[in-house]
C-alpha cells in the first residue's frame, strides 16, 4: 500500500510496455547495523504503529522471536540466534528480518498480475494489494522468503519501506524509532560510504570479517546490513550468502513462456499449412456400394 | 449409406463435458501464462476470481478424463503393428493411407495422443496441487518453484495435444461425426480402421 503518486515507476509486474516514469529520485537505502542493534523490537512496534497492522496474538515457542513468523500483519521480525562455535564464545546474534528491496525482485518478475507488484526508481518495491489475484508466485520469486499471503484477504503483503513516509520526505518507522541508531536511512550512496566506516570501526575492534551485505546476485539490496560475520551471513538465521532469484522461476518466467507460445503458434499454422498444401483425407462414399 | 456406431451417448457427453472444461481451464490459465494473455481474466470476473475458478475447472477436467481414459484406456495400448505405423509418418500426413499397416480402432497418432493426454493431465493435476494455496497448506518453496514450470509446461503440452487433436478430426473428414453423432461411415471405417471395421461387422 502505498499513497506515492507514481510517476517514477521503474518496473512494474506483468508489464510490457514502459511504466510512467518521467519522474525520477535518486536510490534510497536503509542500512540496518546488526551489530549495534540489541534486539528491543522497537522497531516492529513502530512498523506495527505506522501501518495500523495487529497480528494474531501467538503462543511462546521457547525463543526470543515474537511472533515466531513473518506474516501479513507482521513485516519486520527480529530473529534471534544462539550461536556457538570452536573458535568463538556464544554469541546472540540478533537480525532485523524484512523485505530487502532488491535491485532485481525476483517477486516482481514472477508476479503474473499487471501492477500488483512495482519498483519506484528510488528502489523500493512494492505491492499493490488491489492488484494482488493472490496466487503466491511472488513468493516463488523472493530468495529471501519474504511475501506472505493473508488468510483473511488471500493478497500479498510485505515491508513497503513505509513508501509513503518516504515519498514525502520522512524516513521509515523502523528507522525513526530505533533507540541505538542501528537502523539508518538515506541515500543508498551515502548508506554504503557510512556502512564502509562501520565495517572499518568493527575490523578495528577485532571483526576481522565484517562486511557490508549489499548481494550482488540480485543486483544489489535497498535494504543493507553490516555484519560483524560477514563471510557467515547463514549464522544470522540463515540470511543467503550468495542470493540469487531461482534459476527455476528464471527459466519459467524467462525464455520458457515465449517458446512455449511460439510451439503453440507454430503447431496452429502448421495444421493450416498442412490443410492447404495436403488437403482434406477423405472417403469416397461409392466405395461402401461396392 | 451404412453407418456404424463408434461411441455411445455416454461417452460422447463426457468427451465434450472434458472439452468445455479444457477450454475453460486453458483460457484461464492463459491469463496467467504470459502478460499480453492477462486480459482473458474478463472472461472470468478479474484476476483474483480466474485464480479462484481456475484449480476448479482443471480439477473437473481431469476427474472427468480420467472417467473416460478409463473407457478408452484398453483400446490405446500400442503394439508392433503401430511402431511400424509411426515409422511411416510421411505417408500419413500425405493421405497415402493405403502403404500403413492395418488400424484397429485406434491408430498409433491418436494412440499416442491419448498417451500424451494422459501424462499431462496427470502432471497438471499434482503439480497444481502443490501451489493451490487457499486449499492446501504450503509446500517447500523448491517444490512450488519446480511444480509451476511443470505445470507450465505440461500445459503447453497438453494445448499443443489438443491442437493437434482438433485438426485431425477436421482433417479426416466423416470423423467429427463419431464424436458429434456416435456413428460414422462405413466407407470411413473400411478406409481408416479396416481392423475395427471386420472386428465389429463379425
Amino acid at each position: 500500500m502505498t499513497m506515492q503518486s507514481s510517476l517514477d515507476i521503474q518496473a512494474r509486474s506483468a508489464t510490457t510496455t514502459p511504466s510512467p516514469s518521467v519522474r525520477h529520485s535518486a536510490a534510497v537505502a536503509k542500512l540496518i547495523d546488526e551489530s549495534k542493534c540489541i534486539g528491543c523490537k522497537a522497531c516492529q512496534v513502530a512498523c506495527m504503529e505506522w501501518n495500523e497492522l495487529r497480528g494474531d496474538i501467538g503462543s511462546n515457542v521457547g525463543v526470543y522471536d515474537n511472533p515466531a513468523d513473518l506474516d501479513a500483519n507482521t513485516w519486520t521480525l527480529m530473529r534471534f540466534a544462539e550461536v556457538e562455535s570452536a573458535e568463538t564464545p556464544l554469541q546472540w546474534l540478533i537480525r532485523k528480518d524484512g523485505c530487502m528491496h532488491c535491485a532485481e525482485p525476483g517477486c516482481l518478475k514472477a508476479c503474473p498480475s499487471p501492477g500488483a507488484i512495482v519498483q519506484y526508481s528510488n528502489g523500493i518495491v512494492d505491492f499493490k494489494q488491489e492488484n494482488c489475484i493472490g496466487c503466491g508466485n511472488c513468493i516463488t520469486g523472493c530468495p529471501f522468503n519474504i511475501p506472505r499471503i493473508s488468510k483473511k484477504d488471500h493478497k500479498a503483503y510485505k515491508c513497503t519501506l513505509c513508501s509513503d513516509r518516504v515519498s514525502v520526505g520522512l524516513e521509515p518507522a523502523c528507522v525513526k524509532t530505533c533507540p541505538t541508531g542501528a537502523i539508518t536511512f538515506g541515500s543508498k550512496e551515502d548508506m554504503v560510504h557510512y556502512a564502509e566506516t562501520r565495517v572499518g570501526q568493527l575490523k578495528e575492534r577485532g571483526f576481522q570479517k565484517a562486511a557490508l551485505y549489499d548481494p550482488s546476485g540480485v543486483g544489489g539490496t535497498h535494504v543493507m546490513y553490516v555484519l560483524k560475520h560477514g563471510d557467515q551471513p547463514e549464522l544470522y538465521s540463515g540470511l543467503p550468502k550468495d542470493p540469487t532469484v531461482s534459476p527455476v522461476v528464471s527459466l519459467w518466467k524467462g525464455a520458457f513462456k515465449p517458446l512455449a507460445l511460439l510451439g503453440i503458434g507454430f503447431t496452429a499454422l502448421a495444421g493450416f499449412f498442412h490443410y492447404v498444401k495436403v488437403g482434406p483425407n477423405e472417403v469416397e462414399e461409392d466405395e461402401a456400394v461396392k | 449409406m451404412k453407418y456404424l456406431q463408434r461411441y455411445t451417448e455416454g461417452e460422447r457427453s463426457l468427451h465434450w463435458a472434458v472439452a468445455l472444461l479444457f477450454i475453460l481451464a486453458a483460457l484461464s490459465g492463459f491469463a496467467f501464462f504470459h502478460p499480453s494473455l492477462f486480459w482473458l481474466v474478463n472472461f472470468f470476473g478479474g484476476g483474483p476470481w480466474t485464480r479462484i475458478l481456475h484449480p476448479f475447472l482443471g480439477l473437473g477436467m481431469v476427474l472427468l478424463f480420467a472417467y473416460l481414459a478409463m473407457r478408452f484406456w484398453e483400446h490405446n495400448k500400442l503394439n508392433p503393428q503401430d511402431r511400424a505405423w509411426l515409422k511411416q509418418w510421411r505417408d500419413v500426413v500425405n493421405n497415402r493411407e493405403d502403404r500403413l499397416p492395418e488400424v484397429g480402432k485406434y491408430n498409433a497418432g491418436q494412440k499416442v495422443l491419448f498417451w500424451v493426454l494422459v501424462a499431462s493431465l496427470a502432471t497438471l493435476l499434482l503439480t497444481g496441487i502443490v501451489f493451490w494455496r487457499s486449499v492446501f497448506p504450503d509446500f517447500p518453496v523448491w517444490l512450488v518453484r519446480l511444480a509451476s514450470l511443470l505445470h507450465a509446461l505440461a500445459a503447453t503440452v497438453l494445448v499443443i495435444a489438443i491442437i493437434v487433436h482438433s485438426y485431425a478430426a477436421f482433417w479426416v473428414k466423416g470423423s467429427s461425426r463419431a464424436m458429434l453423432r456416435g456413428s460414422v461411415s462405413e466407407a470411413w471405417a473400411k478406409k481408416h480402421h479396416p481392423a475395427w471395421y471386420r472386428e465389429t461387422n463379425r
